[in-house]
C-alpha cells in the first residue's frame, strides 16, 4: 500500500486534557504527527484540531478508527488535496542590507508575502501558502540568509461544492 | 401539604456515594488514605447498603472488582486514595482495559488548590491512567459530580465495555451541591452501534451457507454481550464447528460436540490445523490477537474472513476482513438467525458439506488430543482435570499467568460463560486470586478457584488476609515447580536451557502461610493423594491454599514458537 501524507480534521469536545489524548493517542500507537494546529471553533464548546500524518491507507483507517473511540472526539475527517483549501503560515527573520533587500521584495512580490517588521540589518516577512508553495518559497529564502524561522502546522478547510 | 420543589444540599461524598446506589452498586473494592477520608467518613453512614470490601493492597482492590466484573456483568467499582493509592492500581486497570472489562476507579486527589504543587500524596492521576482506561475524569466542580459518575457507569458498561476513571480532590468531597442525579444521557461524541448494517449480516450468512469449511472464531465479545445462547442456537442449526480465544472460554460449552478448542499459542491441534484449513472464517468478538494469530500474514490463509465486533478499531487492525459487521454480537447473532429461520431450504442443502467438514477436524480431535502422561510425580493437567471432575464444571476458576493459566484452559472444561476469570490482553500475574475474590464476594455459594503458579501467587498473596476477613471460601490452587514455569519452558525451548532467573530457589511454605494467615493449608506430594485433598478443600468453608508439589520439568503444549504459523505445532 501507498504511504503518503495525510491532512486530518478532527473536532473534538473543548475540554481540559483532550490535546493530550489525542497526541497521546498518536504516539503510543506508534503514528506520526508532522503537523498539528489547534484552536477553538465558533462553538464555545468545541476546538478543531488539523493534524498532518503519514502512513498507508490502512494505518490512515487505524488512525481515524482509534481517534474515533475517544470520547470526546466528535468528527474525524481526511481533507484531501481536491476537495480542500489547505495552508501553513510562517514568520521568516531574514537578514536584510542593501545587497539583499532587492532580492527580498522581489521574493515578497512574487509569492504575495508581507514584510510585517522592518529593523536595520533584519526583516520579518510573513506569508502564508500550500505546504509546496511554503517549500519554494523557504528555498528562495535561503541563500539570503535566514536568523530565525517559525512555520505553524497546517490548517485546512473543506472547498464548497460546485 | 406543598411538595418540596427544592433539592437537597449535600457534600461530595454524600452526592457519590447516592450516585453510585442510583447506579445499582452495592459492593465496592477499596483502600482508604487521606484524600479519600471524607468519603470513608461517609461510607459508614452507608453499611447497610453498600457492602465494602477492604483489600490488604490496591492492586488488589482493582482486580477484585475486575473478578465481580467479569464474573457477574455488572460495573466493578474501585475506590481508593491519591498518589501512591491511585498508582498502585494502575496494573489492575491496564488488565481490565486490555479485556474489556467494565469497571470505575474513584480516586481521591489532593485538593484542588494543590493540585500541581508536588503536594503529599500527589499524582497526575489522570495524565497516568489516560492511555489504560476507556475514558477519565478529573472533577472540578461538586456540581458536575452526579453527571460525571453517571456518564462514568455508562460509558464503562455500553459499547465495548472498559474501565473509567474518576479522580476527585479532596475539597470536591466536602464542598456541597443539590444532588440531582439525571435521569438519562445524552453524550454528542459517544454512540456506540448496537445494530449490524442488515447488509452485511446477510453477506455473512450468505457466505455461512455457501462455504465448504466456515468456522466460528469466537472471543470475549461473546461474553460480555451475553450472546452465548444465540450463539449455541445457530451453531447448532448450521453444524458450524467453534474455536475460542482464551478469554472466549465458556461463550460456548467445551464438551459440545461443535467445540475444537482454543486456539493460537496453546491451541489445540484440532483449533489450529482446523482454522488453517477453513475457507469461510467469521470473528465474533475476537480481535486477532497475536498470541492467537501467530504469524499474522499466514493466519486462516485458505479463508474468507467476516468479523462482528463492537469496536470498528478491532476490525481490519491485523488481518484483512472481507465482510465487516459492527455491532453487538447478541444483536447481530439475533439478526442472523432472523435470516435464517427463513432459509431452513439452504441450510439442509448444507448438510452433507458439513458433516464432511465435522468429520475431518474430528479426525485432528482424535490424531492429537490435548494429553500428558502420568507418572509417580504430580502432573499439573492431572490436578486441573480433578477439579474438572469434582466441580462438574460448575466452578468459578480464575488464573494467574502462564503455564497454570494454559493449564486451566486446556484442561477445564468450561460449560458457562462468565466462569473462567483471566488475564488475557495483559498477561498479569498476580490477578487470579483477588479476581477469585471479587467473584466469590459476588457468589458467595459458588465454588471459586484461583489456579495459580507458586510464583503468581505470591505476587498479591496479601489478599489472603482479605478473604478470611470477609470469610471468603475461595480455594487457591498452587501448581508449585518451584519455578517460573512457563519461563523456563520458554528457556529450555528457545533459550538452550540457558535458566536465567527463572528457579524460585525460596519459596514459603505454603501450608504454613495458609494457617499464619487463619486459612487452611493442604499439600498433596503423590498423584493419590490429589482428589483427596480437593475434597477436603470443597468441604471446608474457609479460604484454602492447596499446594500440589508438581513435575518440575512439565510443559504446555502444543506450542507454536512467537512469530511462527499457527500450524507449527510443536506436540509434547
Amino acid at each position: 500500500m501507498m504511504e503518503k501524507n495525510h491532512i486530518l480534521s478532527i473536532l473534538v469536545e473543548n475540554e481540559s486534557g483532550v490535546l493530550a489524548r489525542v497526541a497521546g493517542l498518536f504516539s503510543a500507537r506508534g503514528f506520526n504527527i508532522d503537523g498539528i494546529s489547534v484552536a477553538g471553533t465558533l462553538e464555545k464548546d468545541e476546538s478543531k484540531m488539523i493534524i498532518s500524518t503519514y502512513g498507508d491507507e490502512q494505518i490512515l483507517e487505524q488512525i481515524t478508527k482509534q481517534l474515533n473511540r475517544l470520547i470526546n472526539v466528535i468528527k474525524v475527517q481526511e481533507l484531501t488535496d481536491d476537495e480542500s483549501v489547505m495552508r501553513q503560515t510562517i514568520l521568516v527573520k531574514v537578514n536584510a542590507d542593501d545587497s539583499t533587500k532587492n532580492e527580498i521584495f522581489r521574493i515578497k512580490e512574487i509569492f504575495e508575502a508581507r514584510i510585517v517588521d522592518v529593523s536595520r540589518n533584519a526583516y520579518v516577512l510573513e506569508f502564508s501558502g500550500s505546504a509546496k508553495k511554503m517549500e519554494a518559497f523557504i528555498e528562495l529564502i535561503r541563500p539570503i540568509g535566514i536568523k530565525d524561522i517559525v512555520k505553524t502546522g497546517t490548517i485546512a478547510i473543506t472547498r464548497s461544492k460546485k | 401539604m406543598i411538595k418540596e420543589n427544592k433539592k437537597q444540599l449535600m457534600t461530595g461524598s454524600k452526592i457519590l456515594i447516592e450516585s453510585l446506589l442510583k447506579e445499582g452498586v452495592d459492593t465496592i473494592f477499596g483502600y482508604p488514605g487521606g484524600a479519600v477520608l471524607n468519603i470513608y467518613d461517609e461510607l459508614l453512614n452507608y453499611r447497610d447498603k453498600l457492602n465494602h470490601i477492604l483489600v490488604r493492597h490496591e492492586q488488589g482492590a482493582a482486580h477484585a472488582a475486575d473478578g465481580y466484573a467479569r464474573a457477574t456483568g455488572k460495573v466493578g467499582v474501585v475506590l481508593v486514595t491519591s498518589g501512591p493509592g491511585a498508582t498502585n492500581t494502575i496494573t489492575g486497570i491496564a488488565t481490565a482495559y486490555m479485556d474489556s472489562v467494565p469497571m470505575v476507579i474513584i480516586t481521591g486527589q489532593v485538593p484542588t488548590s494543590l493540585i500541581g504543587n508536588d503536594a503529599f500524596q500527589e499524582a497526575d492521576t489522570v495524565g497516568i491512567t489516560r492511555p489504560c482506561t476507556k475514558h477519565n475524569y478529573l472533577v472540578r466542580d461538586v456540581e458536575d459530580l452526579a453527571r460525571i459518575v453517571k456518564e462514568a457507569f455508562y460509558i464503562a458498561s455500553t459499547g465495548r465495555p472498559g474501565p473509567v476513571l474518576i479522580d476527585i480532590p479532596k475539597d470536591i468531597s466536602s464542598n456541597v451541591a443539590e444532588f440531582d442525579y439525571p435521569e438519562s444521557i445524552e453524550m454528542r461524541s459517544y454512540n456506540p452501534t448496537y445494530f449490524g448494517h442488515h447488509v452485511q449480516i446477510l453477506k455473512v450468512v450468505d457466505e455461512l451457507l455457501k462455504a465448504e469449511k466456515p468456522m466460528f472464531y469466537i472471543g470475549g465479545g461473546v461474553i460480555s454481550s451475553n450472546a452465548a445462547n444465540e450463539l449455541k442456537e445457530i451453531a447448532e442449526m448450521l453444524d458450524m464447528p467453534i474455536v475460542s480465544t482464551l478469554i472466549g472460554l465458556g461463550g460456548f460449552p467445551s464438551e459440545h460436540a461443535l467445540f475444537f478448542g482454543m486456539l493460537g499459542m496453546h491451541g489445540t491441534y484440532a483449533a489450529n490445523t482446523g482454522i488453517s484449513n477453513a475457507d469461510f472464517i467469521v470473528a465474533i468478538g475476537s480481535r486477532f490477537d497475536d498470541r492467537v494469530t501467530g504469524k499474522v500474514d499466514e493466519f486462516g490463509g485458505k479463508a474468507k474472513f467476516a468479523h462482528i465486533d463492537i469496536d470498528p478499531s478491532s476490525i481490519g487492525k491485523n488481518v484483512k476482513i472481507d465482510i465487516p459487521v459492527v455491532g453487538d454480537v447478541k444483536s447481530v447473532l439475533n439478526s442472523m438467525l432472523e435470516i435464517l429461520s427463513l432459509k431452513s431450504k439452504e441450510i439442509e442443502s448444507t448438510q452433507y458439506k458439513r458433516m464432511k467438514w465435522l468429520e475431518e477436524l474430528n479426525m485432528y480431535k482424535y490424531e492429537h488430543p490435548l494429553s500428558y502422561k502420568m507418572t509417580d510425580v504430580i502432573k499439573p493437567q492431572f490436578v486441573v482435570e480433578k477439579i474438572y471432575e469434582l466441580t462438574d464444571g460448575e466452578a468459578i476458576i480464575a488464573t494467574e499467568v502462564g503455564q497454570n493459566q494454559m493449564w486451566a484452559a486446556q484442561f477445564y472444561k468450561f460449560k458457562n460463560p462468565r466462569s473462567l476469570l483471566t488475564s488475557g490482553g495483559l498477561g498479569t500475574m498476580g490477578y487470579g486470586f483477588p479476581a477469585a475474590i471479587g467473584a466469590q464476594v459476588a457468589f458467595p455459594d459458588k465454588m471459586v478457584f484461583d489456579i495459580a503458579g507458586d510464583g503468581s501467587i505470591q505476587m498479591n498473596i496479601q489478599e489472603l488476609a482479605t478473604a478470611v476477613q470477609y470469610n471468603l471460601p475461595v480455594k487457591i490452587v498452587i501448581i508449585n515447580n518451584n519455578f517460573l514455569g512457563m519461563i523456563r519452558q520458554w528457556q529450555e525451548l528457545f533459550y538452550e536451557k540457558r535458566y536465567s532467573f527463572s528457579k524460585l530457589n525460596v519459596n514459603p511454605d505454603f501450608v504454613k502461610l495458609a494457617e499464619s494467615y487463619g486459612a487452611v493449608g493442604l499439600r498433596a506430594n503423590k498423584p493419590e493423594q490429589v482428589e483427596d485433598v480437593l475434597k477436603t478443600a470443597l468441604s471446608i468453608k474457609k479460604p484454602v491454599i492447596m499446594d500440589f508439589v508438581v513435575a518440575q520439568e512439565e510443559g504446555v503444549y502444543p506450542i507454536v514458537a512467537p512469530g511462527y504459523p499457527i500450524t507449527g505445532m510443536l506436540l509434547v
